[in-house]
């Protein structure tokens, strides 16, 4: 990342700033997706965690905790420069949906990345993000030996709602991660003027 | 966003064990109180008058990083954690007390859903495409 010394006395811009989320199951190109776009950096957090993985104030009681450090993809995507774009890669286990709950908040939408030999292991990110009614994309990650399914096929077998987009791409192609979150895009203003068009009518 | 101050020191338990080395920079804190979990695309400046962080005596070496990283662009919390290589708890702490200096300030992200209009979410679809 390399930006010029602001001139002296012009305030220097900032920017608006957006976030995407990538989540998938384990292994399905999460990491390689954000790569493909975006300059990436791992990002740390180090969370107390109880025994039943949720983070815990540090007033409360110091009976069974102790820390995890939590790594995820980070990645930062400029767009003007006063528009920035980031991609939060989720870790994936299901303890650490105290950490999703945080990224969500906030959140411009996310991308489910799916992998058709286990269609299973991206189920509960879209039970996720479905609950909490933050739209989404899923992503069919085009892995060589997989068979291709058309994406209606997914979209059955994944139980999704008609107006979710599913989009065939390669996580190592840049050219089609960003056709994904150009969709995502779309599909959150599409969301947002159904959300207006709900309150008004 | 001023910082009450309350709470600045406000040590980790001693019986909490042996603290993880990046939160001795925070004297053990985890949380700031006035910057309870911020979130981590808010955009961090810092404020023109605070040119030489070095002189101040309290701050560490990594409160001098923040402010000077943020004097040439504002940095998100995400980003600073990531360019310093620090977790992010860390960084909130070290942010919290810069606030309190008042030698940064902190820019909450607009909620896409209170976007003013679309015209954002088209210049972030021109954006990728032109990517
Ligand atoms: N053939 C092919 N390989 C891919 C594709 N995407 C990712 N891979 C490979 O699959 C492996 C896993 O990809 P990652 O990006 O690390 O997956 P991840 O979701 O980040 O994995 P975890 O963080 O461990 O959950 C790597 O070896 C990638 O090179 C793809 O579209 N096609
Ligand atoms: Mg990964």
């Amino acid at each position: 990342m390399i930006f010029g010394r602001s001139e002296r006395g012009k305030p220097p811009v900032e920017p608006v700033t957006l976030k995407i989320l990538v989540a998938g199951g384990f292994g399905v190109g999460k990491t390689t997706l954000v790569g493909a776009v975006s300059e990436i950096k791992p990002l740390r957090t180090e969370e107390v965690l109880t025994e039943a993985g949720r983070p815990i104030d540090d007033t409360s009681g110091v009976e069974g905790k102790h820390t995890t450090t939590v790594a995820m993809d980070f990645g930062r995507i400029t767009l003007r420069e006063d528009l920035v774009l980031y991609l939060f890669g989720t870790p994936g286990q299901d303890r650490f949906w105290f950490l999703w709950d945080e990224l969500a908040t906030g959140s411009l939408g996310a991308v489910v990345l799916a992998d058709t030999r286990r269609l299973e292991d991206c189920f509960a990110a879209v039970d996720y993000f479905e609950r909490r009614s933050i739209p989404f994309v899923v992503g069919v990650n085009c892995f060589e030996g997989a068979a291709r399914y058309p994406a209606d096929d997914v979209r059955q077998a994944l139980d999704l709602d008609p107006g979710v987009p599913v989009v065939l791409c390669d996580a190592r192609d840049r050219e089609t991660v960003k056709e994904v979150l150009i969709r995502v895009v779309q599909h959150a203003m599409a969301h947002a003027a159904d959300r207006r068009q709900a309150v008004t009518t | 966003m001023s910082g009450d101050g309350q709470g600045k020191r406000h040590w980790f338990d001693d019986e909490a064990g042996p603290v993880v080395r990046p939160y001795a920079m925070t004297r053990g804190r985890t949380t700031s109180p006035a910057q309870h979990r911020l979130d981590l695309i808010a955009v961090v400046v810092t404020e023109p008058h605070a040119y030489d962080p070095e002189a101040d005596q309290t701050l560490s070496p990594e409160h001098v990083d923040i402010v000077g990283l943020c004097r040439d662009a504002p940095q998100s919390v995400a980003e600073l954690a990531a360019e310093l290589d620090l977790p992010i708890g860390v960084v909130r702490v070290l942010i919290g007390d810069l606030v309190d200096e008042e030698m940064v300030h902190v820019t909450r992200p607009v909620p896409p859903a209170e976007l003013p209009d679309e015209s954002i979410l088209r210049d972030v679809i021109n954006g990728l495409r032109a990517l």
